[in-house]
């Protein structure tokens, strides 16, 4: 479980997240919403301490981020999977060695144990012999998939995922979905996934919040979320007419 | 202004003190220390050796042109080629080369590792990224610079040699010089220097690359301060170590 306590984030003089509470529960894929410039990066950032928050609390299972000491962090870092938004791929590594660069560091398998695991992150992604090439040689929605790879072969306790699925075909956007909510329920993994795909808010979504300016504007779960009545959210999901005729019939 | 410089400083040596924390894992640390050796290091014999035997052989040159006067015996020419190779030449100007060459090496690839958030991939895994990123280089190159330059050192007089041989000096008068009143505290002192002076190209640079914000631009403009500063560096260090060490 992830709480996150009133947590605050400006950029020199610009306030980028300002105060906003929730909570994350282990199983459950937690989805934040917004929309482009919202603030979601920023928070999930936040979240994971790649941004240093201005005020606020965020406790992993009762252990707090702020008050860690060097070695307590990296303990947890361990125990976190992540997929940015670019990818982040290393670029001067193969494919397989990406994906198993966290194994090489931090486990004690041999040699053929880590390509196995690797190799079989990367067949849980739709990806089969890739794992010599680069990432330059490979298409971005390619690269997006080596990324969820690497995210889960330590296999996390903490996932967290920024647009998993965008620059995916819907065919395989869905294969994605399907496996970050899959392993979130065998693994018993705590999630959270930015995205803005309502595909994604609609089939997977256990907890769904909506960022807009900065602020927790709206918070449910996909169910609710074709029933609600919010302005927020009619705004944000309702924005395109296929959606808007779905809300029509139900 | 002097506050952005403290405040510089301070961010440098932060980071210096957080590169040498321990590994993560020695294996892969020691990958990384063979990696950066082959492209810091063993790739920068080629540029070294070209420079040190013409540089050699203009220095012997001059050296002639300018002691051409029957009083000054011929292995007189010898002897300055010698000093100014060893004592300046190999160790400051193949260091400044090297400052250009590996110093805008490492600032770029460390700056676009963290433009593409790399570097954040690096953190959130749990690997310290200023030791995993950063240590190996020094070590590699504080390594490796004292062998380059040894050579350079050798190359310089052999081009010497060479030109000497060709009519400005004769050999065994220029091969006597070489051994007379040779100083072999010049040539640690020389070490020493290099030892310092691969230490500050790597520093200054890594921090250059390590702190870039924005994209490709700004990773190409610190990647010319890396250069500037370290090139500056090493000769304000030049300066330090000379008073310290020689006089
Ligand atoms: N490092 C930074 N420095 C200054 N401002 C930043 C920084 N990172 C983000 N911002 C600002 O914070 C705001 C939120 O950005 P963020 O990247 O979180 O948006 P987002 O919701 O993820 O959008 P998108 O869906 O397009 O990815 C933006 O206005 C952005 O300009
Ligand atoms: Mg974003």
């Amino acid at each position: 479980m992830i709480e996150v306590n009133n947590i605050k984030k400006s950029f020199g003089s610009t306030e980028v997240i300002k105060g906003i509470s929730a909570n994350f529960k282990p199983g459950e894929t937690s989805l934040i919403i917004g929309s482009s410039g919202a603030g979601k990066t920023v928070f999930l950032k936040a979240l994971v301490g790649l941004h240093n928050i201005d005020s606020g609390e965020i406790v992993y299972d009762d252990r707090q981020l702020g008050k860690m000491d060097e070695d307590e962090r990296t303990a947890l870092r361990t125990e976190m999977g992540m997929v940015f938004q670019g990818n982040a791929l290393f670029d001067s590594l193969t494919i397989e060695e990406n994906v198993s660069f966290a194994l090489n560091m931090f486990s004690d398998m041999s040699e053929e144990e880590k390509r196995d695991r690797a190799n079989f992150c990367l067949k849980r992604v739709n990806l089969n012999n890739v794992g010599h090439q680069f990432p330059a040689e490979l298409s971005g929605g390619m690269q997006k998939r080596v990324a969820i790879a690497r995210a889960i072969s330590m296999n996390p306790k903490y996932l967290f995922c920024d647009e998993p699925n965008s620059g995916l075909d819907p065919k395989t956007a869905i294969v994605i979905d399907n496996l970050l909510q899959e392993i979130t329920q065998e693994f018993n993994i705590t999630t959270v996934i930015n995205t803005h795909d309502m595909n994604s808010v609609i089939e997977i979504g256990d907890s769904i919040i909506l960022i807009k300016d900065g602020l927790k504007a709206w918070q449910g779960t996909g169910d609710d979320i074709l029933t609600t009545t919010n302005d927020d959210i009619t705004d944000f999901v309702y924005s395109s007419e296929l959606f808007k005729r779905i809300r029509r019939n139900t | 202004m002097i506050t952005s410089w403290i405040s510089t400083l301070g961010k440098f040596f932060i980071m210096l003190g957080r590169a040498f924390s321990k590994p993560e894992s020695f294996k892969e640390y020691n990958k990384a220390f063979w990696r950066d050796l082959d492209h810091l290091g063993v790739d920068s014999l080629g540029i070294v050796t070209i420079i040190s035997v013409f540089v050699g052989a203009v220095v012997t040159i001059q050296t002639a042109y300018n002691l051409n006067d029957p009083l000054i015996p011929d292995y007189y020419i010898a002897i300055a080629t010698r000093e100014s190779i060893i004592l300046e030449f190999s160790p400051t100007i193949v260091s400044l080369i090297l400052a250009g060459k590996v110093g805008s090496n490492i600032a770029g690839t460390l700056g676009s590792m963290r433009v593409t958030e790399q570097i954040d991939a690096l953190e959130v895994m749990g690997v310290n990224p200023y030791s995993y990123l950063i240590l190996p280089k020094i070590i590699a190159l504080v390594f490796f610079n004292p062998i380059l330059i040894s050579l350079s050192m050798f190359l310089g007089i052999v081009g010497g040699y060479v030109a000497a041989s060709f009519g400005v000096v004769a050999p065994q008068d220029f091969i006597q010089g070489l051994q007379i009143e040779f100083n072999s505290y010049y040539v640690v002192y020389a070490l020493m220097k290099t030892v310092v002076f691969a230490f500050l190209i790597v520093s200054v640079s890594a921090y250059y690359g390590f702190f870039v914000k924005g994209g490709a631009i700004e990773v190409g403009i610190n990647s010319t301060k890396a250069v500037v500063s370290s090139s500056v560096a090493i000769i304000v260090a030049n300066y330090l170590l000379t008073q310290l060490l020689l006089v």
